[in-house]
């Protein structure tokens, strides 16, 4: 398999059928053009790590796969269904229409996202975090939920905080809460936004153990990071943004060490 | 490596005294003390005509509609408030407009001139109906009788309140951090759920001290519908004392019964603010007895954790 270079449509293993399949995705901010037809497949069970500089669009891409930005073109596609639009026609030509909150909201709820600043609910203690949206929004038995949130916490370590307020854990055990918040909703799929660039040195290896554990539960992942250890170690493959688009797709050792895009180049190389 | 000292154990630690505080503590009390005396002990204030109306049936009658009146406008006025702060930061920009709207009118017109002019409705407005366009209407009727002095005291006051109420309530929830909804999104929750679980409760934080002076401003505001004469605490008061004389006496009688209130709702706002408050800090907040009973310990060198608990 070789590494695909412009326009990027990320090829999807072989061995799975596709999670996700994002298709010539346009976003403009004003006149800033953030995502410029910018197309990836991920997996059935994969994890993607998403790399590239600041302001390469790799937030907004994220957030554009949970609907919680819109786009001006193309498409996304979550376990075969289309995320924020149905299709449609008008006059014999296909359209895309777009869906009721409510609607956004059930696919929302099945995709799991976690923030670079945690974003826990300060004034509900661990365990009123983890049921609000099991009980509130999927409408499970609050005993039932409880019952998952134990087991998510044991997960993530935190078996004896359940009782604690977010801000009487460090910024390492609130990432690992927060994992586990979006987990108790049984996604399908997660997203991490640079999960570890707000965290303490000592405090990265914690929540990246934690992530790589759920990797090996079959979970899909696409992960913006810059742990470059991470990535080789639990990525399937990476992707390099740039301009609006997926310039270098491919297995980490290939994008990492001999990435053929010059700005991949230049990136990585000022990254050592 | 250890420290540099000679003995093995480091010795005890000394805290810093504060002469000053002492002193300064000690002149603030003298001072109060002049005033207090130069007031109780004024034979002019007639103490005991305060204390024959204290409890006067009249006075009684007065400080209920003060309390239901505070009350009625407090709640009616902070729901709206909160219904007019979430339509200013709606998507729609005519509710926004709108929101804008109402706040600039009722925070310009004068509240005395408010409660007039309702007073007064039913020059503009003789008969009164209110139902929907185009149908017999639910309710019709005499202005006069529809809009007694006591309704016009709480639609001028609520519609008053609401719109400092919609500010107070705005600025609440622009202090809470926007990754509060943005978490609340991705877990699928409505907006209405997020607002109502999520961001008021935070809010609440910046929302509870400015609601607190806005309760005891309402509480005090009641006294100016006794222009209108509504029978609240003051028209009470001065019922009295337009057919007894005993001006100061009985005002006195209202500052006390207006003080006595702001004081338990200062409790209250005490309480209410420590409810919100949790999760908030690392530490706990201790209670102002607990702080005050710490300040005497280390006064007198006994050592306490700072959060007021034992060392
Ligand atoms: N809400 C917004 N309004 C305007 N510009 C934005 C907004 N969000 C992001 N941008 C801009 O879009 C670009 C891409 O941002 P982002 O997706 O956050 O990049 P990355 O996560 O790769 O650092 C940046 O130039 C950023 O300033
Ligand atoms: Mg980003």
């Amino acid at each position: 398999m070789s590494t695909t270079t412009i326009p990027a449509a990320g090829t999807a293993r072989a061995d799975g059928r596709s999670m996700v399949e994002i298709r010539e995705l346009h976003k403009s901010y004003g006149d800033l053009h953030v995502l410029q037809g910018l197309s990836l497949d991920v997996a059935e069970g994969e994890v993607v790590c998403l790399i590239g500089a600041s302001g390469s669009g790799k937030s907004t891409l994220l957030r554009c796969i949970n609907r919680l930005e819109t786009w001006d073109a193309g498409s996304i596609a979550v376990n075969g269904d289309l995320i924020g639009y149905r299709s449609s026609e008008r006059g014999g030509v296909p359209v895309l229409k777009e869906l009721k909150a409510r609607e956004v909201r059930k696919q929302r709820a099945e995709i799991g996202m976690v923030f670079q600043h945690f974003n826990l609910f300060p004034h509900l203690t661990v365990m009123e975090n983890l049921v609000e949206a099991p009980v509130n929004v999927a409408g499970v038995p609050r005993r039932e939920a409880v019952a998952t949130a134990e087991q998510l916490l044991a997960m993530v370590g935190l078996a004896e905080k359940a009782k604690s307020y977010p801000r009487h854990l460090s910024g390492g055990q609130q990432q690992r809460v927060a994992i586990a918040r979006a987990l108790a909703m049984k996604p399908r799929l997660m997203l991490f936004d640079e999960p570890t660039s707000a965290l303490d040195p000592e405090l990265v290896k914690e929540v990246l153990h934690a992530m790589k554990q759920l990797a090996e539960t079959g979970m899909t992942m696409v992960v913006v990071t810059h742990e470059m250890t991470f990535a080789r170690e639990v990525a399937g493959r990476v992707a390099f943004v740039d301009g609006g688009q997926i310039v270098e797709v491919g297995p980490p050792e290939q994008v990492l060490d001999n990435p053929t895009h010059p700005r991949a180049q230049a990136f990585l190389s000022r990254l050592v | 490596m250890s420290v540099s000292t000679t003995e093995a154990n480091p010795p005890p630690l000394e805290a810093l005294r504060h002469p000053g505080r002492w002193v300064a503590g000690a002149a603030a009390i003298l001072l109060a003390f002049v005033v207090l005396e130069s007031i109780l002990g004024n034979s002019r204030l007639q103490w005991d005509v305060v204390g024959e109306y204290l409890f006067d049936e009249g006075i009684m009658k007065g400080l209920r509609l003060t309390i239901i009146l505070t009350f009625a406008v407090t709640a009616v006025g902070m729901l709206l408030g909160t219904l007019i702060a979430t339509a200013r930061m709606s998507k729609n920009p005519v509710l926004a407009w709108l929101a804008w709207f109402y706040v600039w009118v009722f925070r310009s017109v004068p509240l005395l001139v408010q409660l007039l002019l309702w007073f007064n409705i039913a020059y503009l407005y003789p008969k009164i109906e209110i139902g929907l366009p185009f149908l017999p209407p639910l309710i019709e009727g005499d202005a006069n009788k529809l809009i007694s002095a006591t309704t016009a005291a709480f639609l001028g006051l609520t519609l008053h309140e609401a719109a400092y109420a919609a500010e107070i309530v705005r600025g609440g929830i622009l202090s809470v951090d926007p990754g509060q909804t943005e978490a609340g999104d991705a877990l699928g929750m409505s907006r209405a759920r997020i607002l109502r679980r999520i961001v008021l409760p935070q809010a609440m934080r910046s929302i509870v001290p400015a609601a607190g002076n806005l309760l005891i401003g309402t509480l005090k505001g009641t006294a100016i519908v006794s222009v209108i004469a509504v029978d609240e605490l003051l028209y009470a008061a001065q019922f009295i004392y337009n057919r007894t004389f005993e001006v100061v006496p009985l005002l006195v009688v209202a500052t006390l019964w207006y003080m006595f209130m702001t004081a338990v709702l200062s409790v209250l706002q005490y309480f209410v603010e420590r409810y919100y408050g949790r999760g908030a800090t690392r530490s706990t907040t201790a209670s102002p007895w607990a702080q005050a009973k710490a300040v005497f310990l280390r006064a007198r060198g006994v050592f306490t954790t700072p959060t007021g608990g034992k060392a």
